[in-house]
C-alpha cells in the first residue's frame, strides 16, 4: 500500500504546482500548457480512486478536446498579460481576505461533517459490486436507465449553447467568394469550352 | 432489466421540445426569413402545451422520481407558458421593427421555457440544477442578441458571468447538501433531513442553495445583475426576463424549501425573511432615483419579488396560494408596462427616459391611462387587482404571526407607492414633451386588455383565488 500513498503524494502535490503555475506563469500558452499539466495529475487520482473511467473521459475530453481549445483561443486573441495583472496589488488584500474567510469556513464544515444517520439507506444507486462489473458498466447501466430523462435534458443543454453561439457570432458576409466542391466537380468541359473554327488569314472577330 | 418509464406525466415538455427540435429545423431549411413564422408557431407549441398540462396526468411521479407532476407545477406551468407566450409576442413585432429578426429568436425562447418547465417539475437536485440552466444559457444569449449593440452585449457577459456564480454557488450547496443525505432526490432528502440532527454542514448547503435560487430570482442581496442587465437588454427581451423566469424560479424555490427542506423551516425561514424585507426595501428605496425607465422596472421587480417571498416565507398552504395569486398578477401588471415601454417611441425612435412621458396624457390618453391603471395596481391601491395580491400575500403572512415582517412590507410599499405614482404625475400634469407615434396592434391590445384585466380580477377574483387554492393544497400534499 506503500506505493498507492506514495502515488497519491505524488500526484496532489503535482496538481498543486501544476495549479499555482496555471495562475502564476507570465504567458497565457504556458498557463495552458500547465493546466493540461494538473488534468493528467487528477486523472491519476480518480485511478487511484478505482474510477477508471472518470479518468480517462477526464484525459479523453479535458485535455483533449477542452484544453486544446482553450490553446487555441489563447493563441489566437492577443492577451496583454500586463494589462490583466495590473489591479492585482490593489485587489489582493480583498481577495485574500475572502479566500481565508471561505477557508475557514470549510475547514469548520469539514471538521465537524456528519452525515445523517439513515444515509446509506437513502442511497439511490449504491456503488455496485466491482469486482463482477467494470466501471464503464456501471455507469452505463444507471445513465441510460434510470437517469435517462437528466441525460436528454442535458443534451438540450448543449444544444441550446450550440444554438447560443451560432446567433451570437455567425454573419452572413455578401461578397465573400467561397470555394463551392459541388459546382466544381460538376463542372462540364460542353458549358465552358467552345471549338471555334477560324478561318486561316481572317482571325477571331 | 427494467421497463420504460411512464411517459404521459411529461407529455406538455416531451411535445415542447421535439417542436422546439423540428422549429429549429424548419428554420434552417427554410430558405426565407422565417421569424414570423416560428414566432406563431411558437406561441401555438405554448398553447398546445398548456392544453396537454391542464388536461393531462396530474399526481405521478415518473423517470425514476426525477420528475413530478402535480396541481401545483401544472397552474405554476400554465402561469409561465402565459407570461412567456404574450412577451414572446411583443419580442416578435420588435424584431421586425428593428430588422434583428432571426428565426432562433423564438426558439431560443422556447427552450427558455422548456428550462423553466423542467424546473417547476423538478424532483431532483440533478433535475432542477439542469432545468435551471437550460433558461439560464438561453436567457443569456437572449440578453446579448442584439449582438452589435454594445449594451446588449455587455448585459449579456454580465449576466453570463453573475449567472455562472450564481449556479456555482447553488451546485456547491446540493454538493454538501447530497454528501449529508447520501442521495438527491427531495423525497430522500426530506427524509434524511427529518431523521437526524441538522449539521453545520448541511445548513450551510442550504444556505448555499438559497443564495443561489435567490440570484435567479433577483432578491436582494443578490440583485446586483438586476438593473444593469434589464437596461442594456434590448426592451421586450427585459420583459421576459421579468415575467416568465421569476415566477418558475419563484415556484421552484417554493417547491424545494417546503419539499426537502421542510423539516429545516426554523433554519431557512431566518434567511428567507431577511432576504424578503432587504428586497423589498431596496426594490423601493433604489428605484426612487432612477431615471431609466427600464431600470424603474428592473428594481420595481426587485421589490415585487420581495412581496412574493413573504408567501415563501409563511411556508404553509395560505402563503403558497398568496404567491400563486400574486405572481398571476404580476405577470399581467408587467407584461401591460412592458407594452407600453414598448410603444414608447418617437419618430420610430425608442425612448426609454422617465421624463419622456412627460404630458402622455394630452398625445396619447389611452396608453396614459392603460400605464395609469397598470402603475395604480403596482403600487396595490383598491380597486385594481395589485391590492389583492398583496392582499392575500399580507393575509396570510399575519395569520401565521409574521405581523412585523407584514408591517414592512405595509412600508415598502407605501415607499414604492412614490414613484409609481411619480409617473403618473409625469403623464398627467408635466409640460408635454415630444408625442410618441401611435402603438402598434399587439403592444396596443395588450395593454389594453392587461388594464381591463386589472378592473375585472379585482371585482371577480373568486375563479383566481380558487384554482390558486387548489394549487397550494395539491404542493402540501404531496
Amino acid at each position: 500500500m506503500i506505493i498507492a500513498s506514495l502515488a497519491f503524494y505524488l500526484f496532489s502535490i503535482m496538481a498543486v504546482i501544476g495549479a499555482l503555475n496555471v495562475i502564476f506563469q507570465r504567458n497565457p500558452v504556458h498557463s495552458v500548457l500547465w493546466l493540461i499539466f494538473t488534468f493528467f495529475n487528477a486523472a491519476g487520482l480518480f485511478v487511484l480512486l478505482g474510477a477508471e473511467f472518470v479518468a480517462m473521459i477526464l484525459v479523453v475530453v479535458y485535455v483533449g478536446a477542452v484544453a486544446v481549445l482553450f490553446l487555441f483561443v489563447v493563441m489566437m486573441l492577443d492577451i496583454n498579460v500586463i494589462m490583466i495583472r495590473e489591479g492585482f496589488l490593489k485587489y489582493l488584500p480583498v481577495g485574500a481576505v475572502i479566500g481565508v474567510i471561505l477557508l475557514v469556513e470549510l475547514a469548520i464544515v469539514f471538521g465537524g461533517w456528519t452525515m445523517a444517520p439513515d444515509a446509506k439507506g437513502f442511497r439511490v444507486l449504491p456503488t455496485p459490486d466491482m469486482s463482477r462489473i467494470s466501471n464503464t458498466e456501471a455507469l452505463g447501466r444507471v445513465m441510460y436507465t434510470d437517469y435517462a430523462y437528466l441525460f436528454q435534458a442535458s443534451g438540450l443543454v448543449l444544444l441550446v449553447a450550440m444554438i447560443g453561439a451560432i446567433v451570437l457570432t455567425m454573419r452572413r458576409r455578401p461578397g465573400v467568394r467561397k470555394q463551392s466542391i459541388a459546382e466544381q466537380v460538376n463542372r462540364d468541359a460542353k458549358d465552358t469550352v467552345t471549338l471555334v473554327h477560324v478561318e486561316s488569314g481572317k482571325g477571331l472577330s | 432489466m427494467s421497463h420504460l418509464p411512464s411517459f404521459s406525466p411529461a407529455y406538455p415538455e416531451i411535445f415542447m421540445a421535439i417542436s422546439a427540435l423540428v422549429l429549429l429545423m424548419l428554420g434552417v431549411f427554410r430558405a426565407k426569413d422565417s421569424t414570423n413564422l416560428t414566432t406563431w408557431l411558437t406561441v401555438g407549441v405554448m398553447a398546445v402545451t398548456a392544453g396537454l398540462a391542464i388536461t393531462g396526468t396530474h399526481d405521478s411521479l415518473t423517470f425514476s422520481n426525477l420528475f413530478v407532476v402535480n396541481g401545483f407545477t401544472v397552474f405554476a406551468k400554465v402561469l409561465t407558458l402565459l407570461g412567456a407566450g404574450l412577451t414572446l409576442l411583443l419580442i416578435n413585432s420588435w424584431a421586425h421593427e428593428q430588422k434583428v429578426a432571426r428565426f432562433e429568436l423564438p426558439i431560443l425562447v422556447l427552450f427558455a421555457t422548456l428550462g423553466m418547465m423542467l424546473m417547476i417539475s423538478a424532483n431532483d437536485l440533478i433535475a432542477l440544477y439542469l432545468g435551471l440552466e437550460l433558461q439560464s444559457l438561453s436567457l443569456y444569449v437572449l440578453a446579448a442578441y442584439h449582438r452589435d449593440n454594445q449594451r446588449a452585449t455587455e448585459a449579456g457577459v454580465k449576466y453570463f458571468v453573475l449567472g455562472a456564480l450564481a449556479s456555482g454557488l447553488l451546485l456547491y450547496g446540493s454538493s454538501l447538501v447530497y454528501g449529508f443525505a447520501g442521495t438527491t432526490t427531495f423525497g430522500g432528502l426530506a427524509a434524511a433531513i427529518k431523521s437526524g440532527p441538522n449539521t453545520l454542514g448541511v445548513i450551510v448547503g442550504v444556505v448555499f442553495v438559497i443564495s443561489g435560487l435567490a440570484f435567479k430570482v433577483s432578491a436582494v442581496p443578490f440583485h446586483m445583475w438586476t438593473p444593469d442587465v434589464y437596461e442594456g437588454a434590448p426592451t421586450p427581451i427585459t420583459a421576459f426576463f421579468s415575467i416568465a423566469p421569476k415566477i418558475a424560479g419563484l415556484c421552484l424555490f417554493l417547491r424545494v424549501l417546503v419539499g426537502p427542506f421542510e423539516s429545516m423551516i426554523e433554519q431557512w425561514q431566518q434567511v428567507m425573511i431577511l432576504i424578503s424585507i432587504l428586497s423589498m426595501a431596496w426594490g423601493s428605496i433604489a428605484a426612487i432615483a432612477q431615471k431609466s425607465i427600464k431600470r424603474l422596472m428592473a428594481y420595481s421587480s426587485i421589490g415585487h419579488v420581495g412581496y412574493a417571498l413573504i408567501g415563501l416565507v409563511v411556508g404553509n398552504e395560505e402563503g403558497a396560494r398568496g404567491l400563486l395569486v400574486y405572481l398571476l398578477i404580476y405577470l399581467l401588471m408587467n407584461v401591460g408596462t412592458f407594452a407600453v415601454i414598448l410603444s414608447m417611441r418617437v419618430k420610430g425612435q425608442y425612448v426609454e427616459q422617465i421624463s419622456d412621458l412627460a404630458g402622455l396624457a394630452k398625445s396619447r390618453p389611452g396608453m396614459a391611462m392603460a400605464l395609469a391603471a397598470l402603475m395604480f395596481s403596482m403600487a396595490g391601491i383598491p380597486p385594481l387587482a395589485g391590492f389583492l395580491g398583496k392582499y392575500f400575500i399580507f393575509v396570510a403572512a399575519v395569520n401565521a404571526g409574521f405581523v412585523a415582517l407584514a408591517i414592512v412590507g405595509l412600508l415598502a410599499s407605501v415607499i414604492g407607492a412614490y414613484y409609481y405614482l411619480r409617473l403618473i404625475k409625469i403623464m398627467y400634469f408635466d409640460e408635454p414633451a415630444a408625442a410618441f407615434d401611435p402603438p402598434g396592434l399587439t403592444a396596443g391590445i395588450i395593454m389594453a386588455a392587461s388594464s381591463v384585466l386589472m378592473v375585472v380580477l379585482f371585482v371577480v377574483p373568486a375563479p383566481l383565488v380558487n384554482s390558486a387554492e387548489a394549487a397550494a393544497k395539491a404542493l402540501f400534499l404531496g
